[in-house]
């Protein structure tokens, strides 16, 4: 009874390792080119880059910017590894502030204090997840949106939107569509480029590339899925900053 | 829900039989508007088609069917099915044609009781109604609790630790239930049985006032949605933010299908007829498609100007935005131009089922955020992929169409043995609910 047990457990475990090892992070990300093309423009990016070899990124983000892992896992550190890899002649540095539990409204109100002090080229504001989890009225989120990335702008810095989680389980929780659908506007209205985050990952579980319904407690998906975060949105930054990558057509 | 009580079937089963009955030829007899959805063949059709019992007004128990059909379609996470939906080729949802005909038919049957009773029978059966949706709303909230009460203990994948602090309300129930007993508290695609309430409440006073002044009730109506944009009116929601669907909004289309039922399809019928009208709208769906098609195709965005993007959104759900609803009206000229009165294929088997499920509406609505709820529940925890999705769905449609024929089939039986001692007063049985 041992030995089968024994043997039946090992044999999982030689079918389980085969399986993760197949998909590497570096697998194909599989996102389509108009997810990743942009009308905004990033002047001050591409100028940055091109001038003074050095970017500066600030990503503000929610607890979705990270998945509880070491640093250098959630979708900012994967940004910044993808980042140097593509532009190897330039000082890449991108930071996180995390603004836990906050509304878009709450998180523009310390604009001032998390900029304080630098000079961010780039900030990449990722919100919405605690708006529409608190079901904000659709109308103050936009403006709350809108108003901060004007505030954001006023510094001096670049403003990419980077919108909500696809998360299939919680669908019947939280009402996300008014939320992404502000934010889009607001991205119009400021002409910033907007990131979809929840388009890109909806296809993802569609294609199958990543199975977001799973019920998994580990870290490997949840590392790989913001590894593909991160290479995406890099190629997104590069895009609106119409720059060539070092290595054209290396990997979305 | 379910049951002998007969009001019941006096309302969202009988009342299409009513109506049917109606329009059969006795209506100007009754001296009551007939049943007559806006259509321009309705005076020639009618005097066509032989005035049997059977000629009811199917159409709207057809559209009330596929909008509930479409309702739980949508209520279900996206898959292949949720492109056959109309939001995906306009502005309008099946929310406007299930609250638009929930207007229509309400109206018709109280109003008619109101005539035979008087106000205070027509009130009191009203209120009776309304306490029936609210029980069936409390019901579907306890099955929603049941359901992510069992999701926040098995669930904890940790790309989504943020998102799962929704469930966060699951430790304080004594706050949380209160809330949902106040319809405050209103977890997602729960929103439109308090929309229902709401607008059933106001229900006697539309109705009163209606049979005296129509046009004035729809102008007050108009008036009220006009207010409710410029002051930003709506119902507080717990724990923050405003109702989904607001109520004081969606009353316009709710009083304009009352005004409709009361005699206004009847007086619109030209304008209906006419192929300027037609193509107004048909100009309209097109360049709604058009938009629409640029919120999935994103690169098409660049042939919408500027300018028009920034006049045009957001548009609105919460509030009814004018778009959407004149949306709705484009649809519903097309399909009153296109499907007349005695439309052949209303008799055929294949829209069988979609007539049956508008003829239970309460029920089948029900039914469907159930199973919304349940195929939301299976896709997570047993099997997810396409190919379930599209099982999910078509069960889903099935399991309502079954259900629908089982009501029809008690119906039809509990009534013979009912009208058999008291078959004179059919009629008033049938719109009064009998007993």
């Amino acid at each position: 009874m041992k030995a089968i047990v024994g043997l039946t457990a090992l044999a999982l475990m030689l079918m389980a390792v085969p399986a993760s090892a197949e998909d590497p992070p570096h697998a194909s990300c599989e996102v389509p080119a108009y997810l990743l093309t942009t009308e905004s423009k990033l002047p001050k990016v591409a100028e940055a880059i091109k001038t003074d070899q050095k970017l500066d990124i600030l990503v503000i983000g929610s607890r979705s910017a990270t998945i509880g892992a070491p640093d250098g896992t959630g979708f900012p550190g994967r940004m910044e590894a993808a980042l140097r890899e593509k532009l190897p002649s330039v000082t890449v540095n991108v930071t996180l502030q995390l603004q836990v539990k906050k509304t878009a409204e709450d998180v523009a109100k310390e604009f001032d204090q998390l900029l304080a002090g630098k000079k961010p080229t780039l900030v990449i504001w990722q919100t919405g997840t605690v708006d529409a989890m608190r079901s904000v009225d659709p109308d103050d989120f936009r403006t709350a949106v809108d108003e901060g990335v004007a505030a954001l702008q006023k510094t001096g810095a670049e403003v990419v939107l980077m919108n909500l989680q696809y998360s299939p389980r919680m669908e019947t929780m939280i009402t996300t569509t008014p939320y992404i659908d502000a934010m889009r506007v607001a991205a119009q209205d400021r002409e910033v480029p907007l990131f979809d985050r929840f388009a890109i990952m909806h296809l993802w579980n569609e294609t199958g590339r990543f199975d977001l319904f799973s019920a998994a407690r580990g870290l490997e998906m949840a590392k790989r899925v913001h590894d593909c975060l991160g290479r995406s949105l890099a190629t997104f930054v590069i895009d609106a900053a119409h720059l060539k990558p070092a290595e054209p057509g290396t990997q979305r | 829900m379910r049951g002998s009580d007969s009001s019941e079937r006096y309302d969202m089963t009988s009342v299409t039989d009513q109506a049917a009955g109606a329009s059969a030829g006795n209506a100007a007899k009754q001296g009551i508007p007939s049943a007559a959805v806006p259509s321009r063949t309705v005076p020639e059709r009618s005097s066509a088609v032989p005035a049997a019992g059977s000629d009811r007004e199917l159409r709207l128990d057809l559209f009330r069917g596929l909008a509930l059909w479409l309702i739980f379609v949508d209520h279900l996470p996206p898959n292949i099915f949720t492109w056959l939906t109309i939001r995906n080729y306009g502005f309008s949802d099946a929310t406007e044609i299930f609250i638009f005909i929930s207007g229509y038919t309400a109206a018709f049957v109280y109003g008619r009781a109101m005539r035979d009773r008087g106000m205070v029978v027509a009130t009191a059966r009203i209120l009776k109604r309304v306490w029936q949706i609210y029980v069936a709303h409390v019901f579907l909230f306890t099955i929603f609790l049941a359901e992510i009460s069992y999701v926040a203990t098995s669930f904890e994948n940790p790309l989504y630790t943020e998102e799962m602090g929704i469930l966060d309300f699951l430790k304080q129930p004594d706050v949380t239930i209160v809330q949902a007993l106040l319809l405050k508290f209103r977890p997602v695609n729960m929103d439109v049985l308090p929309l229902y309430i709401v607008l059933m409440l106001f229900l006697p006073a539309i109705i009163w006032l209606m049979r005296r002044k129509p046009d004035l009730t729809l102008g007050l109506s108009v008036a009220i949605y006009a207010v409710v944009w410029q002051f930003d009116i709506n119902l507080p929601a717990y724990p923050s933010g405003v109702w989904f669907f607001n109520p004081f909004a969606w009353q316009l289309l709710f009083v304009f299908g009352a005004w409709c039922a009361l005699g206004g399809a009847k007086r619109m019928a030209p304008l209906l007829s006419s192929r300027i009208t037609l193509a107004i709208s048909i100009a309209y769906l097109v360049a709604s498609f058009f938009i629409t098609l640029t919120w999935h195709f994103p690169q098409l965005g660049h042939f919408v100007p500027r300018i028009v993007e920034q006049w045009m959104y957001p548009i609105n759900k919460t509030d009814l935005d004018v778009l959407r609803f004149a949306h709705f009206l484009a649809l519903a000229a097309v399909a009153v131009y296109f499907l007349p009165r005695g439309w052949a294929g209303l008799k055929s088997p294949w829209l069988r089922p979609a007539i049956l499920c508008g003829q239970h509406s309460l029920e089948i609505f029900c039914i469907g955020v159930f199973l919304a709820f349940a195929g939301h529940f299976i896709l997570a925890e047993y099997a997810g992929g396409p190919w379930i999705h599209f099982v999910i769905s078509i069960s889903g449609i099935v399991i309502m169409s079954a259900a629908a024929w089982v009501f029809s089939w008690y119906k039809r039986v509990a009534a013979k043995s009912g009208t058999d001692a008291k078959s004179a007063d059919a009629n008033a049985d049938l719109a009064g609910g009998g007993s």
